[in-house]
């Protein structure tokens, strides 16, 4: 897994016309191609009827445990939790020491110094939650010190929410600049940053087009990474709607040269449904997408599903949740 | 010595369940001889309060469905009923006398009826929508759409054909329903929304109530989130259609009048009782670069 | 397409052909029962492998006759006669043991025609029972139909081998909803579904004549429409042999309907969603392998963003897959015959003559079996051959326009006339568009797509009459008067 050391080119000035200001930025984004919705969700489903069998199917679960964003984001959490979950992402399988680790665990500011004591040198990342993680609903200092924090704790990776009051508005230029402010607190004192992910809450957004618009903004602004959802919303991510991400990251290396990860977060439950979204990042952006650093699935109970199978794919009996930690 | 048999609760159904009434009441129903054949639910108004709530929630999804899926569960319906179709014999029976070849017949005329309205989920649109030339550049279209949540008042003596020749042409554009069975035939209704609920119809598309009208009919013709009623079964009973018509007036209801006299269920239905329940939606659009 | 080295390999996912059953040998379906046939009997091969599935009979003359006769006795005793709600639960439980039966009948598809099993699944056989579900319930309501409730008669149709049983589905489901019976052939080289149809009829119990199949190739198809005792005659193949068809029967009392080919403009406008026109395009050309009638043969993109609409389709085009039609992450399937191969590379290499950018994406094609990678020309114009003549296979010809106006032009210059595509956001650019292109299916951010309720059918030398939807019915029944 790659550090997150490397500050990766400078954004900013590649945009610099575009985001002079609120009127240049609408139109740039409101200049980019429409999405058809019926259009999108056939061929999400379309990319769903792949059926990924034996070798293929074996390859896509160690994958997609790989790519796990362990997760825990509730109000009830506590150090003997986080503790639990960190144990659980070093070693998902009790049974099986071969099975790997995954990419990282997401907690709330205030437990990342736990997490990070409690996963070591293991390579498994801290993420953290910020910004008034999931609302947003707070005063824009508020939530640049809730970064720094999460930095200043050892945080390896920041997953922000952005503005949805404000995007939904059309003040484009404040999301834009509030990405940056974030990008810049991601900073630590060693010259190396925090890689930043920004959420976008498709569910609150509601359009395809929005979430097209959303994502080049994002990127625009210096995001390390693009996601789809809190969790905390109905719907989460969906099959389309990441698939219109993955598209605006395919599109924007194609301009820039620059690559941008995709996370979808929240609602994905079972390894068919990981392994749909993988063969959808393999034929809509390519293979160079299909790394833990460039995709990840925030979630925990997809997790036992990935174990479950390929557990089933070693010994070919289907296992029950007696077997696996329940974190 | 003779085997003693299980006999059947006649229940409510509302939201895809069979519940008893809130009140607890039951009434007495007895066959066309006049011997007691079973205690029925017999629904209050806070039943038939439930009954429009559950339809309202059934709306958007049944409306939202493809015609050609409406179609298919009401072809549904017809498979379970036919392969059921002793059992609707022997109901028709007890409830209306006669004999077992008229009840036969009455049952497969029934399936027959559903049949005949399940044909016609996709293709309503193609007969009473379409196109209109405006004098302009605009696209015009007329489509016919459900109206929502509709009160029926089922026939009172025709207990099965009557009562599917009122509640199919209702449902099959996406309309939900709350009917209110013949209050002295109520079985064969009960009968049928078994039927329903084995046949992929989703809760709350088709709730029953059973029990005496006045308890159930005032309080469906008045709510103010039932968008048509259907006073069919008050045929023969100026009075209380009269005021029906009067209540349903407060939120503007579509209504279809109570004929003087209960029709020859028998007869082509045409598409009359389709389009009392649809709104007509036009859209412009202009036609140009 | 390309053999690079992806780490994601997709494994082979064969459906299995273990529900299949295919007999060695087949004879005709005449007045409910299979009979010898006296002509000269044929073999039909997959074309995924050359494979040979089984021996067919040929019907000649007299077998034709046999079966007309069948068919006129069955109309005239007992279907023509039926009331409409008895003909519809015949026609209900035809589809119904269509969608019981609906894997055995895809895999057959695939074996026989050579398309994915995706296809057969997803489209093919879904589509042709949901159109058995729609005429049936059209047959109780005729009166309603607004073309009045009388048959015809008896109704000779010939289908073609792209789309075997849902072509089947489109003649014989609306003829027997409005009360005719009928003699039906289908294509030489994909007979198999409709034998096992004609098995299904049995299963439903329809009265012996109403459908009669019958097996053979151009001299069975001219005999059967040729046969004065029949009183319709449809027809879906080519616009040659529609035409020999329309002489044919000329000065007769046949009432005909003809669906034929198309040279379909699929056209981009430079406000179009961008990654869905792509789509559209690439499901618009090689889905079927382009054995589609109303395929978007021809792409007509706005200059203005011609390059990167061509670079997407290239990219995009580099993720299909071909192969074993059984496999379901195949897309794209086997070229039906050797005959069909030889046109295509005819056409492919008069295109490279006449000075076109030809490119495929990289594609390792099976040893056995008949195989042609999806292409696309470049730098085509209205003067180029495969610009203007209908090449039925996964082959695009890309033209650019500047205006709408231009755009029309283009696309309605052609003796076809059957279907179009419009890509672009605005709703009025829609219309107007619709308004203007003289074809019979207009795809709007959408196409390829088919329905039961919705009518299908060309202008001009695409044929005339509609199947699908109530407009479907005009062509089976007498009318007023």
């Amino acid at each position: 897994m790659s550090s997150t050391a490397t500050t990766g080119v400078a954004v900013g000035n590649d945009w610099a016309d575009v985001t002079a200001s609120e009127g240049s930025l609408r139109r740039f984004l409101h200049g980019l191609p429409g999405v058809d919705q019926v259009g999108a969700e056939a061929r999400a489903a379309s990319l769903g009827t792949r059926s990924i069998k034996t070798t293929a199917k074996a390859y896509a679960i160690d994958l997609a445990i790989r790519m796990v964003d362990l997760t825990t984001l509730e109000g009830q959490d506590t150090h003997g939790k986080v503790r639990a979950l960190a144990a659980k992402a070093m070693r998902p399988d009790p049974a099986d020491p071969t099975c790997p680790a995954t990419a990282a665990v997401c907690v709330y500011p205030d437990l990342v110094a736990t997490a990070k004591q409690a996963l070591g040198a293991s390579g498994v990342h801290v993420a953290s939650v910020a910004t008034a993680f999931p609302s947003g609903r707070a005063a824009l200092d508020v939530k640049l010190a809730d970064v720094r924090d999460a930095v200043a704790a050892g945080a390896d990776e920041v997953d922000m929410v952005i503005d949805r009051g404000a995007f939904l508005s059309g003040r484009y230029q404040q999301v834009h600049d509030e990405i940056v402010a974030v990008r810049e607190a991601c900073a630590r004192p060693d010259g190396s940053t925090a890689h930043l992910k920004v959420i976008f809450e498709t569910g609150e957004l509601q359009t395809y087009d929005n979430v097209r618009r959303v994502s080049w903004l994002a990127m625009m602004a210096g995001a390390h990474f693009i996601k789809t959802s809190t969790g905390k919303v109905q719907p989460a991510a969906t099959l389309p709607v990441t698939m219109v991400m993955v598209e605006a990251v395919r599109d924007f290396r194609e301009q820039t040269g620059q690559m941008v990860g995709v996370k979808p977060a929240g609602g994905i439950r079972t390894s068919k449904d990981a392994i749909k979204y993988l063969v959808m990042v393999n034929e809509v952006a390519g293979a160079d997408w299909l790394d833990p650093d460039w995709f990840r699935f925030g979630a925990s109970t997809l997790l036992n599903d990935l174990l479950m199978q390929r557990t089933k794919m070693q010994t070919g009996r289907y296992s029950g949740p007696d077997y696996f930690t329940l974190d | 010595m003779a085997r003693v048999d299980v006999r059947k609760t006649y229940k409510l159904f509302i939201g895809g369940e069979f519940p008893r009434s809130e009140s607890g009441h039951s009434y007495v129903v007895n066959d066309g001889r006049g011997r007691f054949v079973a205690n029925a639910a017999s629904a209050s108004r806070k039943d038939a309060r439930d009954a429009v709530a559950a339809a309202r929630k059934a709306f958007p999804g049944w409306a939202g469905r493809t015609a050609y899926n409406r179609g298919q569960v009401l072809y549904r319906v017809a498979e379970v009923m036919e392969d059921r179709r002793p059992q609707f014999v022997d109901a028709v029976r007890q409830g209306e006398g006669g004999t077992a070849a008229s009840a036969a017949r009455a049952v497969d005329a029934a399936i027959d009826r559903l049949v005949w309205y399940a044909g016609w989920a996709d293709k309503l649109t193609q007969v009473v929508g379409n196109a209109n030339p405006v004098a302009g550049p605009f696209f015009n279209l007329s489509t016919p759409e459900p109206t929502g949540v509709v009160a029926v008042i089922a026939p009172t003596a025709s207990s099965l054909l009557g009562l599917v020749s009122v509640v199919a042409p209702v449902v099959v554009s996406g309309n939900t329903v709350v009917v209110a069975a013949s209050p002295d035939r109520p079985l064969a209704a009960v009968t049928f929304a078994e039927v329903l609920a084995t046949s992929d119809v989703p809760g709350g598309v088709v709730n029953v109530l059973t029990g005496p009208v006045a308890q159930t009919v005032p309080t469906l013709a008045s709510h103010m989130d039932v968008n048509a009623i259907d006073l069919t079964g008050l045929a023969g009973d100026p009075d209380q259609a009269l005021a029906c018509e009067v209540a349903a007036a407060d939120n503007l209801k579509r209504v279809r009048r109570a004929p003087t006299a209960e029709p020859d269920w028998t007869a082509d239905p045409g598409t009359g009782p389709m389009t009392a329940f649809l709104e007509t939606k036009t859209v412009w659009h202009p036609i140009g670069v | 397409m390309a053999k690079k080295s992806t780490p994601f390999e997709y494994a082979p996912a064969p459906e299995s052909r273990s529900i299949v059953d295919i007999s060695p040998s087949y004879g005709l379906f005449v007045d409910g029962e299979f009979v010898d046939g006296h002509g000269r009997s044929f073999k039909t091969i997959s074309p995924a492998t050359e494979e040979v599935l089984a021996e067919v009979a040929e019907a000649d003359e007299a077998d034709v006759d046999r079966a007309v006769k069948a068919a006129r006795r069955a109309h005239s005793r007992v279907w023509g006669r039926m009331p409409g709600r008895e003909r519809a639960k015949y026609l209900f439980r035809i589809a119904r043991i269509m969608q019981e039966r609906g894997r055995e009948l895809a895999v057959l598809e695939s074996i026989d025609n050579g398309k994915p099993i995706k296809e057969t699944r997803d489209v093919d056989i879904p589509v042709a029972a949901a159109h058995f579900f729609y005429y049936a319930g059209w047959a109780d309501k005729l009166e309603y139909s607004g073309y009045g409730s009388q048959s015809l008669g008896v109704a000779a149709q010939v289908i073609p081998w792209n789309f075997p049983l849902l072509m089947l589905a489109w003649k014989i489901a609306p003829a027997l909803a409005c009360g005719n019976t009928v003699v039906l052939k289908p294509a030489e080289t994909t007979p198999l579904t409709a034998l096992l149809f004609a098995e299904i009829c049995q299963q439903a119990e329809l009265p012996p004549g109403v459908v009669n199949i019958i097996t053979g190739a151009g001299e069975t198809g001219r005999a059967l429409v040729s046969h004065p005792d029949v009183d319709k005659v449809a027809f879906t193949g080519s616009t040659e042999v529609g035409r020999a068809i329309a002489k044919a029967v000329a000065g007769s009392h046949k009432r005909v309907t003809l669906e034929l080919g198309g040279k379909a403009a699929n056209i981009v406008f430079e406000d179009a969603a961008l990654d869905q026109a792509v789509e559209g395009i690439v499901n618009g050309i090689f889905f079927n392998q382009g054995h589609v009638c109303c395929a978007g043969s021809r792409l007509l993109v706005q200059e203005s963003i011609a390059d990167d609409v061509l670079a997407r389709l290239k990219r995009r085009m580099s993720t299909l897959r071909l192969g074993d039609p059984l496999d379901k992450n195949t897309d794209i399937g086997a070229i039906n015959s050797a005959e069909q191969l030889a046109k295509i590379r005819e056409l492919s290499e008069i295109g490279e003559q006449e000075g076109a950018g030809r490119w495929s994406p990289p594609c390792e094609l099976p040893d056995h079996g008949f195989w042609f990678p999806p292409t696309i020309f470049t730098g085509v114009t209205q003067a180029h051959r495969i610009a203007r003549e209908e090449i039925f296979g996964p082959v695009l010809s890309v033209l650019t326009f500047r205006t709408p106006a231009e755009a029309v032009e283009k696309a309605n210059n052609s003796p076809y006339g059957l279907s179009a595509g419009i890509w672009t956001e605005k709703g009025s650019l829609i219309l107007k568009m619709a308004n203007s292109l003289r074809a019979g299916v207009v795809w709007a951010n959408t196409f390829n797509k088919f329905d039961p309720t919705s009518p299908f059918g060309g202008y001009k030398e695409s044929g005339y009459g509609r199947e699908g939807g109530r407009h479907g019915l005009e062509g089976y029944l007498r009318g007023e008067g």
